[in-house]
């Protein structure tokens, strides 16, 4: 028996995970660690794969983040081959991610987080998920479901199926695209603006009625790391890489993001199979931190289209003289502004003709033999690295994975609500669950990262400095 | 009472889980027909008691999923085998040509800046098995769903015809892999 609390699993994210949090023997938190359960082994199993391949096995490290993954592995593809893609193939590349971003952002918002938001943090667990919300809150889950629908018929209707498409390939696409299709997405467009617009309402009356809570999710300074488009804006697919400060500083800019491994490094620990990674011009202490929505908003000087942007000028009046948000509850706030823009750029692709070319694809052979990709993916920017022989065949892989770089600030944010809910004295479910609700801010993806479920119970003892049993809770 | 049904995910990627979502508005009628009892996207932690159905993602990993794999079985009523990493190992088995160690050094030493540490503390954090295995090495299973993930129709239709007291018997349409 120790003065160990564990979380197992955490639930209602997207991978297996527990929280420990140990207390010392006045039973106040001393540590609290989010530990990170499983491993796959996709950087080594890759090898001796031919290249080409890549895009079909890499989107199966993660079903709820596949189409990033894909563009991201056709893009170490493009590098590989020395090529630039034809314009039709990138638009429809950003299409695609673009609709990846709302179905994972709905997922988010909808199935996982608002759970919690609407029917309580203190609300009964075995009804605090999606299906709960289809008694009371029927109306808003069938619009959130029908927003993710969206993000997957577009994903569907460019390469064929939902989850794991083998549509992009180094130097394009396999398939152009058609005037029929494209109306059938037009379609969706209006419901898609309302819904997002719907989310963001029901969000602020969120921020009033949970003001007391919300300073405790995750709030110290760190830097923000993403891409950012030529001149600042907003972007999710191309442009170089930004890191800014807590304060709002920019202090690197135009980084080339193939050069990530300048920039950026990862420790691994003992007590988690997800590494660290943090900003190497800043020692391991200071080089801490997030990537995302949250990330995004807090770096990009604009967003391109009108709606969006005008609810960025609001969440930069929240976050005050500092330029930058650094609570990370606004993460979902950041998130829901994202599925506006999301929406509104995939209303001016599809009404850009040149995503109707037919020239998508660019051929040429293994022309050097490292090539990088990378995308900003739902949870934050996103690198697939691949050395290959003068065949193609893979030699040795590395991917630096958007919920691995939030790892440091996710274990922060662990410590900070656990000192805060945590008496040592007596526990709740609710009190545990707003610190489950701490990690979906995050809306970490862990398959992505590595990933398992644990087989023991949420079981917790709260054990003073004598060995005695203070309080305990099972769930 | 409504039939009580799990899912799990074990060795997977989570797509199988959400060509589950991808039923979209048959959820909602989902919703009328089950108790959801244990899942991912729930809050329950502990594998239920009398479960009627598991659809169980994933191959057989580490040594939490393999104690997990055996609960269910224990557990459940009619475990279906969910996708094609349960089913054949899949994608996760992919590994099983080289051992843990070397797999866990390439991320964990090679990959990783200043002092190198392996993921050890098997306490807390779950230890790879020396192979990943499909689930029905591991546990007798009920049936077994095809597919890298299976597609919203063929769910709809295996959990339709479980729930009507029916062993689904699978078009020849949806016996494909990948
Ligand atoms: S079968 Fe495919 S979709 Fe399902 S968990 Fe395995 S890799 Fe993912």
């Amino acid at each position: 028996m120790s003065n160990v609390i564990t979380i197992e699993p955490v639930t209602r994210i997207e991978g297996h995970a527990k929280i420990t949090i140990q207390l010392d023997e006045k039973g106040e938190v001393r540590d609290a660690r989010f530990h990170v359960n499983e491993f796959r082994g996709f950087e080594k199993f890759c090898e001796g794969r031919l290249m080409w391949e890549m895009p079909g096995i890499t989107s199966r490290i993660c079903g709820i983040c596949p189409a990033s993954h894909l563009v991201t592995s056709a893009k170490a593809g493009d590098d590989i081959l020395a090529i630039g893609i034809p314009e039709t193939a990138e638009k429809l590349r950003r299409l695609m991610t673009l609709g990846q971003w709302v179905q994972s952002h709905a997922l988010s918002f909808f199935h996982l987080s608002s759970p919690d938001f609407l029917l309580g943090f203190d609300s009964e667990p075995a009804k605090r998920n999606v299906f709960g919300l289809m008694e009371e809150h029927k109306d808003f889950i069938r619009r959130g479901i029908r927003l993710r629908k969206f993000g997957q018929e577009i994903i569907e209707l460019l390469g064929g199926r939902r989850i794991h498409t083998p549509w992009a390939v180094a130097g394009g696409v396999r398939e152009p695209f058609d005037e029929e299709r494209k109306a059938r997405l037009l379609a969706w467009i209006p419901e898609a603006k309302e819904t997002a617009r719907m989310a963001l309402d029901v969000l602020k009356k969120i921020h009033e009625q949970y003001a007391h809570d919300i300073p405790n999710y995750g709030n110290f300074r760190s830097l923000y790391v993403g891409l950012v488009s030529d001149d600042g804006g907003l972007e999710y697919y191309g442009g170089a890489l930004r890191v800014r400060d807590g304060d709002g500083n920019t202090i690197a800019d135009k980084i080339d993001p193939r050069k990530y491994y300048e920039h950026f490094g990862e420790r691994s620990e003992s007590w988690s199979y997800l590494k660290f990674p943090y900003y190497k011009k800043l020692d391991y202490s200071r080089g801490m931190y997030r990537v995302g929505p949250l990330a995004r908003i807090n770096i990009c000087d604009y967003i391109e289209t009108p709606l969006a942007e005008a609810e960025r000028r609001i969440f930069k009046a929240i976050a005050g003289d500092v330029e930058v948000m650094n609570n990370s509850f606004y993460y979902h706030y950041a998130r829901l502004i994202e599925i506006l823009f999301a929406v509104e750029k995939i209303e001016m692709l599809l009404n850009d003709p040149i995503i109707l070319g037919e020239n998508v694809r660019a051929k040429a052979m293994i022309n050097k033999r490292e090539g990088v990709g990378v995308c900003e993916a739902p949870r934050g920017v996103l690198f697939h690295h691949y050395w290959v022989d003068s065949d193609g065949v893979i030699k040795k892989v590395n991917m630096l994975i958007a919920t691995a770089q939030n790892n440091l600030a996710r274990n922060r944010t662990v410590r900070q609500l656990a000192i805060q809910y945590l008496d040592g004295k007596k526990l709740t479910d609710g009190m545990l669950n707003r610190i489950e609700a701490g990690i979906r801010c995050y809306d970490p993806c862990l398959s992505c990262s590595t990933h398992a479920v644990g087989q023991m119970p949420l079981h917790v003892q709260l054990v003073d400095a004598a060995n005695n049993v203070v309080d305990e809770f099972t769930r | 009472m409504k039939p009580r049904v799990a899912t799990v995910w074990l060795g997977g990627c989570s797509g199988c889980h959400m060509s589950f979502l991808d039923m979209d508005e048959r959820l909602i009628e989902l919703a009328d027909k089950i108790e959801l009892v244990y899942s991912p996207i729930a809050d329950v932690k502990q594998f239920p008691m009398n479960v009627d159905v598991a659809l169980v993602e994933g191959a057989v990993s580490n040594n939490e999923n393999e104690e997990l794999a055996h609960l269910i079985r224990r557990n459940a009523k009619f475990v279906l085998s969910f996708g094609d990493c349960a089913t054949t190992g899949n994608v996760t088995a992919m590994r099983n040509q080289f051992s843990p160690d070397e797999i866990i050094h390439r991320a964990y030493v090679e990959l990783a800046e200043a002092d190198p540490t392996i993921p050890s503390e098997f306490m807390t954090i779950a230890k790879l098995l020396p192979q990943a295995k499909p689930l029905h090495e591991v546990i007798p299973v009920d049936g077994f769903l095809h597919g890298c993930p299976p597609t919203p129709d063929q769910i709809w239709f295996a959990v339709s015809e479980l729930l009507a007291g029916r062993t689904p018997v699978l078009p020849n349409a949806y016996l494909r892999y990948g």
